[in-house]
């Protein structure tokens, strides 16, 4: 092939097929254009800002299209850019959540009115330059958009995390955010190049090929060591941005001196974006094709097409540019799923570091949590605790991909298996005998299941907990830090102890209050609960057993810290018993709680159609 | 029809929380109709239970001679059938089914008594918060979330829902101690919610476990049929062709899985023990603490003690009772395996609260404090009544003495859900008046205030266990069953009546007789008024009732009791055959 078709080729991939996939990142980056163009050219219109975001992530969300992606069963995954982003129904679920929060985020600013409104053109343009980045990470399929993405959603929080600048613990914060950052990500960055080198590829689904063919056909000892520093390298890095346990210490100061807004952007939008990618990481890596039987069946020709794959990729990796479009469909054949026993001590490496870091990050987040006085430090360390409750179900995921369990394929087929009839059939004969029509339900079962989709597996399901645990999470986070940038506007402090009394006062906030504290432990009838079920429930069923025992001993603990908040609200008498008169401001940001607040209690009752997007989210991963 | 009785069950279980939003938005300051308001829904709780009781029809079964029995349609549905074992009103809708989660209500033999003594309790409870003055609105919406939450508990059949109606009841009982209780309320509901929610995760993890180990394919249609599951099953096969299990949440199947011969509960899960042991062991812990039971009753004295009066005896007279409302419906007749191997430790416990919540009730100088240490002795009663198994050394199937045991046990929750609550109440009476519950400095109370003193006596004879009234018969039929299974058991269970006896006279003695009143406030002790007698007197009146006509009672249970032991026994000799 020459030149010029390559060119020609490249072209038309990437006008044709990858462009038409990004648009809700173009959206984004036309938003920043206007965002700067209104600046410059209607200086004095206040209220520009913030109506250009909100149109803006509007149009990103209605061009990313989620209802339709997530309304079949099971979304088609989508290489573009010769294989930099991929867009699948994982993709997808992570983005409209971000939009999503980038939407409520716009509002809560507007009505807290936290920068002075001449700033917020600048708060805006970083705020969307994050999402953007964020956007990329839930997208990433290539080792060096990880790093981008990372980096592009990282360098505007730094700014964010100091965007009082005349505040001194603010641009306090926002210094050691930026040094533990730029550490953390130099790290990365080294443990991903130790992995690229002994593994000869950036692009993960090759990587991973690579990684199960060299597993299979024992590596020496030096590249074990190389990989497993280079993992746990890469660890550190996504640890930062999750404010995992051990590289925490960022968070507190962090939260604290930011305001309560931004430190709702990092609690709910960074991590939603950090703990996709992390889904992505590992399950590319240790559950190739758990769904695609097709690759089963020989594994001659699948070895054969290995290599002439990792030539190709390794043009995208050095040149950027000139790929044939055959790499776009590099994954069409896995060979890593004959190869299931090899990955074994990769799979197992991996659980036992995610729950380790998750039991330790759980634990010491809620015990740290316990002496806090000022409530952005409490949901500081809260949010640090969720996130080892979120690591928790990504390592059941890596546990079921393997067959840790007994029936790890086989199992949780309920939850899509009930939804799409293709793949089920009624065993409602009166002829049934007591165990025997198992078999029976077998044998008649077998055309019209090859015919249709696979069932859910277990993993699936354990990613559809991650998914609607994130997507609960973000109203729940939300919640509680707009009560906290509502109630400071309104009392003028952060700290716990000048709640006092606040339920004589202003007792619709509290009830919201109690509400997102509740579900923050995880307590019915509210939907934090249900989703700390659905992760806990994925636990069980890849038989972690300690991690089970940590969590349930961690909500006992939590209990005591997110109570202490609503008991100092309610329980004890207000010093000065003056009312709080309602003005306009107060009222609004009354009824944004109370909006933000609804979600918890719906949730609960219906949250069916979340369950099935995310379910049909996650079975697009595998 | 079928609509008629989904509403009437969910009337029951939703009018009040229902009405709690209705009140939440009403204005604050009109206190009286809000009080009024909250009452009118217990009221109307406690009639639909009440209509639901009359009898609509007895259909004549004998479990000695089979053969076709006089089964004709009950003329109007949602009546209780007397004489029918088997769940009764069920409703059932979907509702998380991804989970296979359903709505799933329904009453029978061993629930159904309890609803009606929630409903009951519940009317009571809210006749005495009258008093109530502070926070009225919040109070009357928390304390219908409770409501709400009891009568959830005791009517929900599949597990997800009993868990969430028993958590749902934590947050009210923690404010409503919280805020309304005495000096110390704010460790006492600490305190509570604590335990209670150690328990509830550990319910959680047993019931995630079950829920994993259950595949409803296992189960013939007829058996499915029985347990409500009366669509096709569906079944999706994984990549090698074999079927999936089909989990569920159903208690029913879960029971019935756990009584089939080759149980999936019996796979072994952690140490060599099978998932039903560890579901019995954490489901186990997780009831009594409920109940409560030593050692994990530490959180109910201080609880009961700070509570306000009503919620002290909603606390004593219904929330103990789900302990053992779970411990009848879920551990034993899910797990049978682990609580056959496991017998000797319920009753051992059992006897354990007996005695130590005796001999601490005897120590205690505060009124409140020595009724709250007689509620853990007396629900000792359950727990060993509860524990008896039949197979005496494995030869000998006798299940008459465990039916008696589960009936005594049943029995002994409603008699203690009355007499407690009574007894509440009356320490409640006193308070209001003198403000101190110091039993040293009572006495002679007996002269300034005959009807309530008379009352009083009454209701604290019935907790004595005296012969014609209902505390004897639940604590007579406990003993005889476990003589049966352990007669140094009965001994110490018989024993410990002295005990009570001792506790009780000598506090009628401090209290009610002696020739003057001791203690401060003197001048206010007034006589009890018409609105103390409505909440006093029925619940004396029913305790005599039962007390001379246990049969009233015990027709409603015997039937689903007997069914539910005789169950157990079939399995018991299938395991020693």
């Amino acid at each position: 092939m020459s030149l010029p078709d390559l060119v020609q080729n490249a072209l038309h991939d990437a006008l044709h097929r990858s462009l038409p996939a990004i648009r809700p990142e173009l959206a984004l980056c036309t938003t920043i254009v206007c965002l700067l163009l209104a600046q410059m050219i209607l200086p004095r219109w206040r209220s520009g800002p913030y109506w250009v975001t909100l149109v803006g992530a509007a149009a990103a969300l209605a061009v990313l299209e989620p209802w339709q992606w997530l309304d079949v069963p099971a979304a088609e995954r989508l290489e573009i850019f010769t294989g930099m982003l991929v867009v699948d129904g994982l993709s997808v679920f992570l983005r409209s959540l971000l939009l999503v929060f980038l939407l409520l985020f716009v509002l809560l600013v507007w009505i807290t009115a936290v920068p002075p409104r001449d700033d917020a053109g600048e708060l805006f343009v970083l705020v969307v330059g994050a999402t953007l980045g964020m956007c990329m990470m839930a997208s990433a399929n290539h080792l060096v958009m990880v790093v981008l993405g990372m980096e592009m959603a990282s360098l505007p929080c730094y700014v964010l995390a100091g965007i009082l600048r005349f505040r001194k613990p603010s641009t306090e914060a926002a210094l050691k955010f930026a040094l533990f950052g730029a550490g953390a990500a130099g790290i990365m960055l080294y443990g991903l190049s130790l992995l690229a080198g002994v593994l000869g590829s950036l692009h993960l689904p090759t990587l991973a090929t690579q990684l199960a063919l060299l597993m299979h056909s024992g590596p020496t000892a030096e590249q074990s060591l190389l990989l497993t520093l280079g993992s746990l390298m890469l660890a550190v890095g996504l640890a930062f941005k999750l404010s995992a346990v051990p590289f925490h210490f960022w968070a507190p100061d962090v939260f604290e001196g930011a305001p309560a807004e931004v430190g709702a952007l990092l609690s709910v939008a960074s991590k939603t974006a950090a703990l996709g990618l992390l889904v992505r990481l590992v399950l590319a890596v240790t559950a190739p094709a758990v769904m695609a039987p097709a690759a089963t069946a020989d594994i001659g020709p699948a070895a054969d097409s290995f290599p002439q794959q990792t030539t190709a990729d390794a043009d995208v990796a050095g040149q950027g540019s000139g790929a044939p479009a055959a790499i776009v469909n590099s994954n069409a054949a896995r060979p890593t799923a004959i190869l299931p026993d090899a990955l074994a001590p990769v799979r197992r490496f991996i659980v036992g570091l995610l729950s380790l870091l998750a039991v330790v990050t759980c634990t010491f987040g809620n015990l740290a949590a316990y002496g806090q006085s000022n409530m952005k430090r409490l949901l500081a360390y809260s949010t640090i605790a969720h996130a080892g409750y979120l690591i928790m179900p990504v390592a059941a995921a890596v546990a079921l991909t393997g067959g840790i369990a007994p029936d790890a394929p086989a199992s949780g087929g309920v939850a899509v298996g009930n939804a799409s009839p293709g793949q089920t059939a009624e065993a409602d004969g009166p002829a049934l005998g007591h165990s025997g029509d198992v078999q029976t339900i077998g044998e008649r079962l077998a055309p019209r299941r090859i015919a249709g989709a696979a069932p859910a597996s277990a993993a699936q399901m354990a990613v559809a907990s991650v998914l609607f645990y994130l997507a609960v999470y973000l109203f729940m986070n939300l919640a509680a830090f707009s009560i906290t940038a509502v109630l400071r506007n309104a009392i003028g402090s952060e700290r716990i102890d000048d709640y006092a009394g606040l339920v004589r006062r202003w007792p619709s906030l509290v009830v919201c209050t109690a509400l997102a504290m509740f579900s923050l432990v995880g307590l019915p009838p509210l939907a934090g609960f249900l989703a700390k079920f659905y992760i806990f429930s994925a636990v069980v069923k890849a038989e972690l057993w300690l991690l089970l025992a940590v969590g349930g001993l961690n909500t006992v603990l939590s209990l005591f810290y997110y109570l202490r908040v609503v008991r100092a609200m309610v329980l004890p008498p207000a010093p000065n018993d003056q009312s709080l008169p309602e003005t306009a401001a107060r009222r609004i940001g009354r009824l944004y709680c109370i909006g933000v607040t609804i979600p918890l209690v719906a949730l609960f009752f219906w949250s069916e159609t979340l369950m099935q997007w995310a379910a049909r989210a996650a079975a697009g991963t595998f | 029809m079928l609509q008629n009785v989904v509403a009437l069950m969910s009337l029951i279980v939703f009018l009040p929380a229902v009405a709690a939003l209705v009140l939440c938005v009403l204005p604050r300051g009109r206190e009286n109709i809000i009080k009024l308001v909250a009452m009118m829904v217990t009221v109307v709780v406690f009639a639909a239970t009440v209509w639901i009781a009359i009898p609509a029809h007895t259909v004549q079964r004998s479990s000695e001679e089979p053969g076709p029995v006089a089964v004709s349609v009950s003329p109007t549905p949602g009546r209780f059938e007397l004489g029918n074992p088997h769940m009764q009103n069920v409703v059932r809708l979907p509702w998380i089914p991804a989970f296979g989660i359903e709505y799933f209500l329904g009453i029978d033999g061993i629930s159904f008594p309890l609803v009606i003594l929630t409903s009951f309790l519940s009317m009571l409870a809210m006749a005495a918060s009258w008093t109530i003055d502070r926070h009225v609105k919040a109070y009357c919406v928390l304390f219908l979330l409770l409501e709400t939450g009891m009568l959830g508990v005791f009517m929900a059949l599949d597990f997800f829902l009993f868990y969430v109606f028993w958590e749902v009841m934590l947050l009210p009982m923690y404010f409503l101690i919280g805020i309304w209780g005495g000096p110390r309320r704010e460790y006492a509901a600490v305190k509570f919610f604590l335990f209670t929610l150690v328990g509830g995760v550990l319910m959680l993890i047993a019931l995630l476990m079950l829920y994993f180990s259950s595949d409803l394919s296992k189960l013939s249609q007829q058996q499915r049929a029985a347990c409500h599951i009366d669509q096709p099953l569906v079944v999706s096969l994984t990549a090698d062709r074999t079927p999936q299990p089909v989990h569920t949440f159903n208690m029913l199947a879960l029971a019935e899985m756990g009584q089939m011969p080759d149980s999936p509960f019996d796979r072994p899960l952690l140490w060599d023990k099978s998932v039903g042991w560890w579901a019995f062991v954490l489901l186990f812990i997780g009831f009594i603490i409920k109940l409560p039971a030593v050692p994990l009753h530490t959180w109910l004295p201080d609880a009961h003690v700070e509570a306000p009066t009503p919620i002290s005896m909603i606390l004593a007279g219904v929330l103990l009772k789900m302990g053992g409302y779970g411990l009848m419906r879920i551990c034993y007749p899910v797990c049978p395996a682990a609580a056959y191997e496991l017998a000797w430790l319920v009753c051992a416990v059992g006897v354990l609260s007996m005695v130590y919540g005796a001999l601490a009730a005897m120590a205690q100088k505060d009124f409140k404090r020595l009724v709250a240490y007689s509620s853990v002795s007396h629900m000792g009663y359950v727990l060993l009544g509860l524990g008896v198994w039949s197979a005496t050394a494995a030869t000998q199937f006798n299940t008459t003495a465990w039916k008696m045991g589960m009936s005594g046990a049943l029995f002994q929750m409603i008699a203690h859900g009355l007499s407690s609550a009574g007894m509440f109440f009356m320490v409640g009476v006193i308070y209001d008046r003198v403000h101190h519950r110091d039993l040293d400095q009572f006495g002679g109370l007996f002269h300034k205030m005959p009807v309530y003193s008379g009352l009083s006596v009454g209701i604290f004879f019935a907790a004595l266990g005296l012969p014609g009234l209902c505390g004897f018969v639940g604590e007579f039929l406990v003993v005889l069953a476990a003589w049966n299974y352990h007669k140094a058991l009965a001994v110490v269970a018989a024993s410990v009546v002295i005990l009570t006896a001792g506790y009780i006279l000598w506090t009628i003695q401090r209290v009610y007789l002696g020739p003057h009143y001791k203690g401060p406030h003197g001048e206010q002790l007034t006589p009890i008024t018409a609105r103390e007698v409505a909440i006093a007197a029925p619940l004396l009146a029913l305790a005599i009732i039962f007390g001379v006509y246990p049969k009233a009672l015990l027709d409603y249970m015997t039937p689903t009791v007997n069914h539910t032991v005789q169950r157990l026994a079939e399995w018991t000799e299938r395991l020693h055959r």
